[in-house]
């Protein structure tokens, strides 16, 4: 039943926030941030009531799990479920969605009421994308968060450059994730149907339909009808075209969102739904799903050196990161998947960091233009310093935890595709070179106006503070995050084994 | 012979016919608005409450089959035309002509409604399809004094013409192929397979019900008269009379074997692909809210036809839920409407400029609209997805990956326009005020009729189970 509220405690909330614009302006806010960290809480309690350490191979692989039926007419049930991975990932949406409420604070000033009910009903569905386990009901949460986030993007959201409006951005993000998702719907109805016709059984249950025997050239088709919805969402290159617009135009929460939870819903949905549900097919798949990622960890890197807008450059290097991503859940190891989950985590407290940062910037200098800034390291207090930390995170600097995860994506995949790994390691290189840049271009050389700005008040501080101990925690110890995790890494590399024998296993790191 | 039993099937029909001659005659004795309105809703909740009558006679008297299907289609026409009633109320207070006589032509036009969805006869299938065209070609030009409605109602009145010669024709080649007008004995008819007059015969029926149901090529009058007629004749335009032509056209496809034939199915499945394609791309960037939706319920009855191309068990089901999926939404968004237009003020508010920042000025209006966009764009948590879930279930269970290709494509069009009509309500509107006009609370029932209906389409959309079961169960009771 807890996980239930999991999923009804944002949308409560969102409905109460809504209201609470009556009572005064800074209700909502505090409802709000009431909610997330009350999801917070509830996923850390959890994390901690349980012991990763035990063998998960007694009974069942979830930790928690709930089902009722639904719609019998086509054996649609509500079957949430929670393991290692899903907990990690609601504990990050409880954290980032608290971040989000906070950088918000002084950003949006008309409408509060109803931005809040908006970023809510986002983490909810975030939230239930993570739980879900029944086919339809994953589907159902992976739609319903865009209609929050496309309101988010298109109210409140900054216009850029004429002709580029925020309503266009949002419209074109709407537009490139619902039709990808409906190739998905198509494709999870046919792998129903095909289980139907074999066995007489109409279900959508994620059991059932791993056990389904699809015929192999409409396996493939299905399995990329998953893969196209997941690689829009991530974003793979071909597929990009909505994330540097939605970013650049997004307020501040909106980006934070898009960049920490929704781009790791599309990791989540592969690791989950498209490598497990075909295997054979996936790993058939794999050289190109790697050559994607190729592409978008070199692409993404040098379309980051040549931006003027400040959140561009972040989005394109979240081109980047996710490339390497890519390439981990795709080869097939244990390591490397473990590597891309934290690699999720690191990234997500990295860029979401540095769109804050951006966001604060904007709140003082009102441009996210780069060419307007420059010698910022003179004018504002301690921000800077901040900056430098997250920018080195990005880069994967040791001791942060990117180069944790970048680690681990290498190492692991190296033994079943060397080649790829030392074409991605150019991808690292880059990183130095556009982080850099990013820190360069804002904060050091001539200045471009006299002046000294505001410093951070004690919210943001906090929340520098909390994302850099994050990151720093993490780096330093990724144990817990990887014990917590490794009994959903492991079946899934098992799944490739079939052909690759790893050599490399997490006992040899530990 | 008519029996008692016979009687008692049509009862709904015959309720509703009676009620059109006490309303006839109201007129004559007295004028009264709201009188009227009383009689006609009660004539209607009373065919509604002697349907469990009808389904309990088990029997179809001459020319007619009462059969689930009939029965689905009567309860949806009664209901639909129910909504039209409480919404027409609050518009037509404003209208300085005669009033009451839209109920009139209203209740005529329901009778036929009734009569159409039942009918198993050419006969009774031409007499009822007339008597529900007549009487729309007044409701469209009752305003007749704003050039725009007499347009509108001269356009369909002529266009409907044309198409009601495609019809007969249609017909009569059939009635020479075989000699029967029943459509059991036209299946009897025909066992030796369709030739080409039959073939010929059926596709210009096919021609005179895609006039009714504005399947492109033949929808060239939807924008005009959508956009001309008054708000609450378009209403019974896109959901009474849509809904039980379509209904009939299920009919002849799942009883007379010449519309299983493989030429008409591929002519079907061509004009399933170019009705959604083009009504969505159409709808693109209109900027009239009521020509937008003309064209949106273009591209929905393109998704519908994927039912009568793939037929069987299933097929019927499919039909059923995404009709009620779409009537609902499409009763919620013209709902809106004709809520913030008024005949005395001139034309209807259906301009996307009327619309920007309703949400700050009447939150609830704009939350409905709301849910009927998301819900005519198939967003999960809203009725329309479970539609649309529906149609490409069917779609990919009968291997129809061209028709499933067109679905996703014209959703994915459709949404830039739903999207477009949505963030309107929600952007500030130059000068407003915040929470400034209250709910007009003196027209209640039009408002309350409009927030069952938007709170219908999430309930719908969360639970769909009730419809779902009463659907399947209907599809399978046949007489």
């Amino acid at each position: 039943m807890i996980l239930v509220w999991l999923i009804l405690i944002p949308f409560l909330g969102g409905l109460l926030c809504w209201q609470a614009e009556r009572w005064s302006d800074q209700a909502p806010r505090w409802i709000a941030l009431g909610t997330m960290l009350f999801v917070l809480v509830i996923s850390v309690v959890l994390w901690w009531g349980v012991d990763f350490s035990l063998p998960g191979g007694a009974g069942s692989q979830w930790l928690l799990e709930w089902r009722v039926p639904w719609i019998p007419r086509f054996g649609i049930e509500i079957h949430l479920a929670l393991d290692g991975l899903s907990l990690i990932l609601v504990a990050l949406t409880g954290f980032l969605g608290a971040l989000a409420v906070l950088c918000s604070w002084h950003e949006i000033a008309d409408r509060i009421g109803f931005f809040h009910l908006n970023l809510l009903f986002i983490l909810g569905g975030v939230v239930g994308v993570f739980l879900a386990l029944d086919l339809f009901l994953f589907f159902l949460f992976w739609e319903m968060m865009l209609v929050p986030m496309y309101f988010l993007i298109a109210l409140w959201g900054h216009s850029g450059s004429p002709g580029q409006t925020r309503i266009r951005a949002a419209t074109r993000f709407f537009i490139y994730t619902q039709a990808s998702g409906l190739l998905m719907l198509v494709a999870i109805i046919a792998l129903v149907f095909v289980n139907f016709s074999n066995t007489g059984e109409l279900s959508f249950s994620y059991d059932v339909l791993r056990k389904a025997d699809v015929p192999e050239p409409l396996a493939f088709w299905l399995m990329l009808g998953f893969f196209i919805a997941f690689a829009v969402k991530l974003p793979v290159v071909p597929f990009h075209g909505w994330l540097p617009d939605a970013h650049a135009q997004a307020p501040t929460a909106g980006s934070v969102d898009l960049a920490g939870i929704l781009l790791k819903t599309a990791a989540y949905g592969i690791l989950r739904f498209a490598l497990p549900l075909f295997p054979e097919q996936s790993q058939a798949f794999a050289p190109v799903a790697m050559t994607l990622g190729l592409v978008g960890i070199i692409y993404g890197a040098v379309l980051a050196c040549g931006q003027q807008d400040i959140k561009r450059l972040i989005a394109y290097t979240s081109i980047s990161h996710m490339g390497f991503v890519l390439i981990a859940l795709y080869s097939g190891s244990e390591l490397a998947i473990q590597g891309a989950i934290v690699l999720m985590v690191a990234h997500a407290f990295s860029s979401a960091g540095l769109f804050i940062l951006s966001g604060q910037l904007y709140e003082r200098i009102h441009t996210r233009d780069m060419r307007m800034m420059g010698g910022l390291w003179g004018r504002i207090p301690v921000l800077p310093g901040f900056t430098v930390c997250l920018v080195a995170a990005s880069l994967g600097m040791p001791a942060t935890a990117n180069f944790v995860g970048e680690f681990m994506v290498l190492f692991g995949t190296f033994p079943s595709a060397p080649v790829t790994v030392v074409i991605a390691s150019i991808g690292l290189v880059l990183a130095a070179i556009y982080s850099l840049l990013l820190m360069q271009r804002v904060h050091h050389g001539p200045a471009y106006r006299a002046g000294p700005l505001a410093g951070p008040d004690a919210r943001e501080y906090g929340i520098m503070l909390a994302l850099l101990v994050l990151t720093l925690a993490v780096g330093l110890y990724p144990q817990p995050l990887l014990d917590t995790t490794a009994d959903v890494a492991a079946p899934i590399a098992e799944l490739f084994t079939g052909s690759t024998e790893l050599a490399v296993r997490s006992g040899e790191v530990n | 012979m008519l029996t008692l039993a016979n009687l008692m099937a049509i009862l709904p029909l015959i309720i509703v016919a009676a009620t059109a001659i006490l309303v006839m005659l109201g007129i004559a004795w007295q004028r009264h608005h709201g009188g009227t309105v009383m009689v006609s809703a009660s004539g209607l909740v009373l065919a509604l409450i002697s349907m469990p009558l009808a389904i309990s006679a088990l029997s179809s008297p001459p020319l007619l089959t009462v059969d689930g299907l009939a029965i689905m289609g009567s309860v949806l026409v009664l209901l639909c035309a129910l909504v039209t009633v409480a919404l027409s109320h609050h518009y037509l207070a404003g209208y300085t002509g005669p009033k009451e006589e839209f109920y009139l032509l209203l209740l005529c036009a329901v009778t036929g409604a009734l009569g159409l969805v039942a009918s198993s006869h050419l006969a009774t299938l031409f007499i009822s399809l007339e008597l529900l065209s007549m009487p729309l070609y007044g409701m469209l030009a009752y305003s007749f004094r704003t050039e725009r409605s007499l347009e509108a109602g001269i356009k369909y009145l002529i266009l409907s013409a044309a198409a009601t010669g495609f019809m007969l024709f249609g017909m009569a080649l059939i009635y020479a192929r075989t000699g029967q007008l029943d459509l059991a004995g036209l299946a009897a008819g025909m066992t030796a397979g369709p030739d080409a007059w039959a073939l010929a015969g059926a596709s210009m029926m096919v021609v005179g019900l895609g006039f009714k149901l504005s399947i492109v090529p033949f929808h060239l009058w939807t924008p005009d008269v959508y956009q001309g007629g008054p708000a609450p004749a378009t209403i019974f335009l896109a959901t009474v009379s849509k809904l039980a032509v379509f209904v009939l056209l299920l009919r002849l496809t799942m009883t007379a074997p010449v519309f299983n034939n493989d030429w008409l199915n591929s002519l079907f499945t061509l004009l399933a692909l170019i009705t959604m394609l083009g009504g969505n791309l159409l709808a693109l960037f209109q900027s009239d809210i009521k020509r937008l939706l003309g064209y949106s319920s273009i591209a929905h009855f393109g998704y519908l036809l994927v039912a009568i191309v793939a037929g069987g068990s299933l097929a019927a089901e499919t039909v059923g839920v995404y009709l009620i999926t779409y009537l609902l939404a499409t009763l919620a968004a013209f709902g809106v409407v004709t809520r913030l237009s008024s005949p005395s003020v001139g034309e209807d508010a259906a301009g996307l400029h009327h619309y920007r920042g309703l949400f700050w000025r009447r939150p609830w209006l704009a939350a409905v609209m709301t849910v009927s966009f998301l819900s005519l764009a198939g967003i999960p948590l809203t009725a329309g997805f479970i539609g649309k879930f529906y149609v490409l279930a069917l779609g990919v269970a009968d291997s129809r990956w061209w028709l499933v290709g067109g679905i996703v494509a014209g959703s994915a069009i459709g949404l830039f326009y739903y999207l477009r009509v949505m963030v309107t309500l929600y952007l500030p509107a130059p000068g407003m005020r915040r929470m400034d006009a209250t709910n007009d609370w003196g027209n209640r029932i039009g408002g309350l009729t409009l927030l069952v209906v938007a709170v219908s389409i999430l309930v719908l959309g969360v639970y769909p189970m009730p419809i779902i079961l009463w659907v399947s169960e209907l599809s399978t009771i046949a007489f």
